[in-house]
């Protein structure tokens, strides 16, 4: 990788992981606070970003708009051939991301922030990940 | 300035800033946002292990993903460190009051509950479960889905994928169980 790629990640890593600060996603309570329907704000901020996420892909197919090295723009999609793995994947990642109030890229952010303790969670998100690959066929998908 | 920076942002600031980052990846860089693949791309080079889940080459499809994940850490630093709002959250009253009744929380400071996640709570039977199966469950659910709040609920929906609706259903179906029934009977 370019070193110039390897910057331009990084910034937009950075730019993320500084907007899910200020905007307090990556707080155990705002996600508290979503669950039990008390504030707008975990909505306003998920609604509005797909929102300007919809009009730019739009946007893109519509003008055939092609990236930065003049190569058409591939979003891969979804597949979406069954509904039971999104269904059960989606329950039991549910359950993590309120039991620790942040879904993967907030429990970096949290570490960044100083929060050394995150090293568990991420550890065994990382475990369960593997477990995952390692059970995948056993599943139902 | 510094003010603008370390105190909160609103709603309508966050989301569309949060929304501007699948063109930036699409344009520059033909990528498709999404954060939990990361933990995968862990596995395939820390992980050595026959599994053909894990073998692909993770540099690859992965590293560019990697590269935004040490600056998500760095994104932290900056701004939950270096530029930390002083003040503490400014929560409905409604979610202090069940907080505080339903679980016991106590410490409204910082993003998260001092009680729970400390290295101390860490040794009780309540931080191993909140801190090790809470992040296992993330780990296992986010792959089984094929995403996660990123990769389903923002780009996905923004991609009018109908796999990532039901996904995101299913977050909550997760979510609303643990915050209503499991953690008030855990904590």
């Amino acid at each position: 990788m370019k070193f110039s790629e390897i910057l331009r990640y990084l910034f937009f890593g950075i730019l993320f992981g500084f907007v899910l600060v200020k905007s307090e996603v990556i707080s155990w309570f705002r996600i508290q606070e979503m669950f039990l329907f008390d504030s707008f704000h975990m909505y306003g901020i998920i609604g509005s970003a797909v929102l300007v996420g919809l009009i730019s892909i739009q946007l893109i197919k519509k003008f055939n708009i092609k990236d930065s090295n003049g190569d058409p723009i591939v979003i891969s999609p979804k597949d979406p051939s069954t509904v039971r793995r999104y269904i059960i994947g989606g329950t039991i990642f549910g359950l993590g991301w309120s039991m620790v109030g942040a879904c993967p890229a907030p429990l970096f952010i949290l570490l960044g922030s100083g929060l050394s303790i995150f090293i568990i969670p991420i550890a065994f998100a990382a475990f369960g990940t593997w477990v995952y690959g390692a059970t995948m066929h056993k599943l139902p998908h | 300035m510094i003010e603008l920076l370390t105190q909160p942002w609103p709603w309508y600031v966050a989301g569309p800033l949060i929304g501007l980052i699948i063109p930036l990846l699409l344009i520059f860089g033909n990528k498709t946002f999404g954060f939990s693949s990361n933990f995968r791309h862990f596995c395939a080079a820390c992980i050595p292990t026959n599994l053909t889940f894990f073998k692909y080459n993770w540099k690859k499809e992965g590293g560019w993903n990697l590269i935004f994940l040490v600056g998500t850490i760095i994104g932290g630093f900056i701004g939950g460190f270096l530029l930390m709002n002083p003040e503490p959250i400014v929560l409905s009253q409604g979610t202090v009051q069940t907080l505080s009744t339903e679980m016991g929380i106590t410490d409204f400071t910082g993003f998260v509950p001092s009680e729970i996640f400390n290295w101390e709570t860490l040794a009780t039977p309540t931080g191993i479960i909140v801190l090790a199966l809470g992040g296992f469950l993330i780990g296992f659910g986010t792959r089984y889905a094929g995403g996660c709040t990123s990769g389903h609920a923002i780009s996905g929906l923004a991609n009018l994928q109908l796999a990532s609706l039901i996904a995101v259903i299913g977050f909550f179906i997760g979510g609303l169980l643990m915050t209503y029934i499991i953690l008030p009977a855990l904590l």
